[in-house]
């Protein structure tokens, strides 16, 4: 089993993000780094995968070399081979995104063996555009589903489930398929110190793509406005539960 | 030349999403210089024309074809692909619900065109510019278009479904796609539906764990609160993380939104992606050790204390007012 994660490397802000001067993207100055949630459960999905079919996993990410961190890291995880696509502005639009990406699963595709499985997140934490996956994947011919939260891989077909309001769905699709994970699918496991080690040493391989630019241009990021509001205290410690239970009973709670 | 606006229904039953489109959409066409038409696929799609026209639609594009049974993302993105195509259509809308923006992605791909994804403001010029989220709400970004045919989604929730004050025409229009078995490889081949109570998404209270809880056991009074007030436990993501809860309790960016009477978060210091879930709460009670956590400062209500200790003395306090 060849299975194939992209995973893209995001700024993790904390009670509220700020943005450059030049509005062109999230100030990271105080800020750490870290891989989008469901694409950290897509490579753990992948992992738990190749445990049970055998197999291996490559970990695809386009962004600055930095990123090396999080191909360093999913190798920690349990990865087997880590491509980057380094680029050097700070973020490619879908289109052109897309594209690269296409590219250079291709060419690993021609190289290597082609990939029974594709697993994207379900849309990127930062840009969120909901498109990269499935432009991919009707690039490269190949089914795809967006929100999985629950794989099983029978005779050459993947189930994958998604949930629908009050219950999910089961789709089968031939593979080789593509999937989009959401976070919930798995509890992603912690690296080991083994891992660790092993992943420092680990080789990360770059390839260069050139993509055109696509028909959505970035403007400036900017934050919606807050309402501010005073916070009323209603007490400190246990004293304060006959306050709270006043307020649950004039909010119309407590009936 | 028109805007279509896919519309969506699950087994002949509309998604209300699809009238916020609809809402947003007819003053966006009305800007353009251009007619409100919307599509509505598969089965049991005739069951669903009803409000469409109520809410604005001139057109309504009625597909069908043997294969297009329940939904399908393949297969829905080919029909409205084809269906472009075969009009003058200046842009393709959706609300930007799991199936909207999937579709619609499927289109663009086809198209070979941007997509821009959960917008909150469109304005039609030339070009055409926009404010879409970003970060599930917490950013915003301003962007241009440069695009034939525009692809886009209103964010769900950026408006409210209102009826037109004029309604539009509604004049039904078949039509049938041509679709390969490409369409079809991506089908739902099963469903199951669960038993519903109330949901975090339904729930009037919630009551909110976070980090502060300490342990999975941590989370019975907590429990016992919910219970008291007919509501249900949330969770941030350092509890799922830590395994002390299942996802499915998880609010914020990657979980649930919630917007209840009242959201009581204890032990939650309010990251940004946490808040982005919680700030449709009608109320929020803030419990936590320290008086500047972001929760706090951002919630209409706050207890500075201990959470263990907090928690039960307001069951305790609600249990003997019942008497
Ligand atoms: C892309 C992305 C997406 C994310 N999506 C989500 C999401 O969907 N949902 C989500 O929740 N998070 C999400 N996160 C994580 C988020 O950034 C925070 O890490 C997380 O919300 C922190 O959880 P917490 O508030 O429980 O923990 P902490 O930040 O550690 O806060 C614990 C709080 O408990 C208080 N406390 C401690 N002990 C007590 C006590 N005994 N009594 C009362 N108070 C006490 C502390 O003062 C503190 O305020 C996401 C992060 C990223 C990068
Ligand atoms: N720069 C990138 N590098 C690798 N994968 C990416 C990148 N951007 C997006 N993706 C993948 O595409 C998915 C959807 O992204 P988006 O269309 O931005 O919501 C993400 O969850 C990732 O799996």
């Amino acid at each position: 089993m060849r299975i194939l994660v992209c995973v893209k490397r995001v700024p993790a802000p904390g009670s509220r993000i700020n943005v450059t001067p030049d509005g062109q993207a999230v100030d990271t100055s105080h800020l750490g780094f870290t891989t989008s949630p469901h694409e950290e459960c897509a490579l753990e999905e992948a992992v738990q995968i190749v445990e049970r079919h055998d197999g291996e996993v490559t970990v695809l990410t386009l962004g600055s070399v930095s990123s090396e961190e999080q191909l360093r890291y999913a190798a920690s995880v349990g990865a087997h081979n880590l491509v980057l696509i380094p680029i050097s502005e700070v973020d490619w639009d879908p289109q052109r995104t897309a594209s690269a990406l296409t590219t250079a699963i291709s060419d690993i595709e021609l190289a290597e063996g082609s990939f029974d499985l594709i697993l994207f997140g379900n849309e990127s934490a930062d840009a969120g555009g909901f498109q990269v996956g499935i432009r991919v994947a009707h690039a490269l011919g190949r089914p795809i589903v967006n929100g999985i939260k629950g794989i099983d891989l029978v005779d050459g077909t993947a189930s994958a489930k998604r949930e629908i309001d009050g219950g999910f769905e089961v789709y089968e699709v031939p593979m080789p398929a593509v999937l989009g994970i959401k976070e919930g699918i798995n509890l992603p496991r912690y690296p080991t110190m083994k891992g660790r080690l092993a992943s420092k040493k680990a080789e990360v391989s770059s390839t260069v793509v050139e993509a055109a630019t696509g028909g959505q241009t970035r403007v400036r990021l900017h934050r919606p406005v807050e309402q501010v509001s005073e916070t009323v205290i209603l007490g400190t410690g246990p004293e304060a539960a006959p306050a709270v239970v006043d307020l649950l009973e004039e909010l119309g709670v407590l009936s | 030349m028109s805007l279509l606006i896919l519309c969506d229904h699950d087994r002949g039953l509309l998604d209300e999403a699809s009238l916020e489109a609809l809402t947003f959409g007819r003053d966006l066409a009305n800007k353009a210089g251009i007619s409100c038409e919307a599509v509505v696929i598969g089965a049991g799609a005739e069951e669903a024309l009803t409000p469409l026209a109520t809410h604005g639609a001139e057109r309504v594009h009625l597909a069908r074809h043997d294969v297009l049974i329940d939904y399908g993302p393949e297969a829905w993105g080919e029909t409205l692909t084809q269906l472009v195509r075969s009009n003058e259509v200046t842009a393709v809308m959706a609300c930007g619900t799991d199936r909207g923006n999937e579709v619609l992605a499927h289109v663009a791909a086809r198209l070979d065109e941007p997509f821009v994804a959960n917008c909150n403001d469109i304005t039609p010029g030339d070009p055409w510019t926009m404010t879409r989220v970003q970060w599930g709400g917490s950013l915003l970004e301003d962007a241009v278009l440069d695009a034939r045919i525009r692809v886009l989604s209103v964010a769900h929730h950026a408006v409210e479904a209102i009826p037109a004050e004029v309604p539009g025409a509604g004049l039904v229009v078949q039509f049938t796609p041509d679709l390969g078995v490409e369409a079809t490889r991506t089908v739902v081949r099963d469903r199951v539906v669960m038993t519903q109570g109330i949901t975090l998404t339904t729930s009037p209270v919630v009551v909110g764990g976070g980090r502060g809880v300490g342990s999975e056991d941590g989370f019975v009074p907590l429990e016992d609160l919910a219970g008291a007030l007919g509501g249900v436990v949330g969770c941030s993501r350092a509890v799922t993380n830590n395994g002390w809860r299942p996802h499915s309790d998880q609010v914020g960016q990657t979980g649930t939104r919630i917007s209840p009477d009242i959201y009581i978060a204890a032990g939650i210091s309010g990251a940004i992606q946490h808040w982005v879930g919680a700030m449709a709460a009608k109320n929020i009670l803030a419990i936590n050790t320290d008086g500047e956590a972001n929760m706090v400062s951002k919630a209409g209500y706050a207890v500075i204390g201990d959470l263990h200790k907090v928690v039960p003395a307001i069951t305790e306090e609600i249990v003997r007012r019942r008497g």
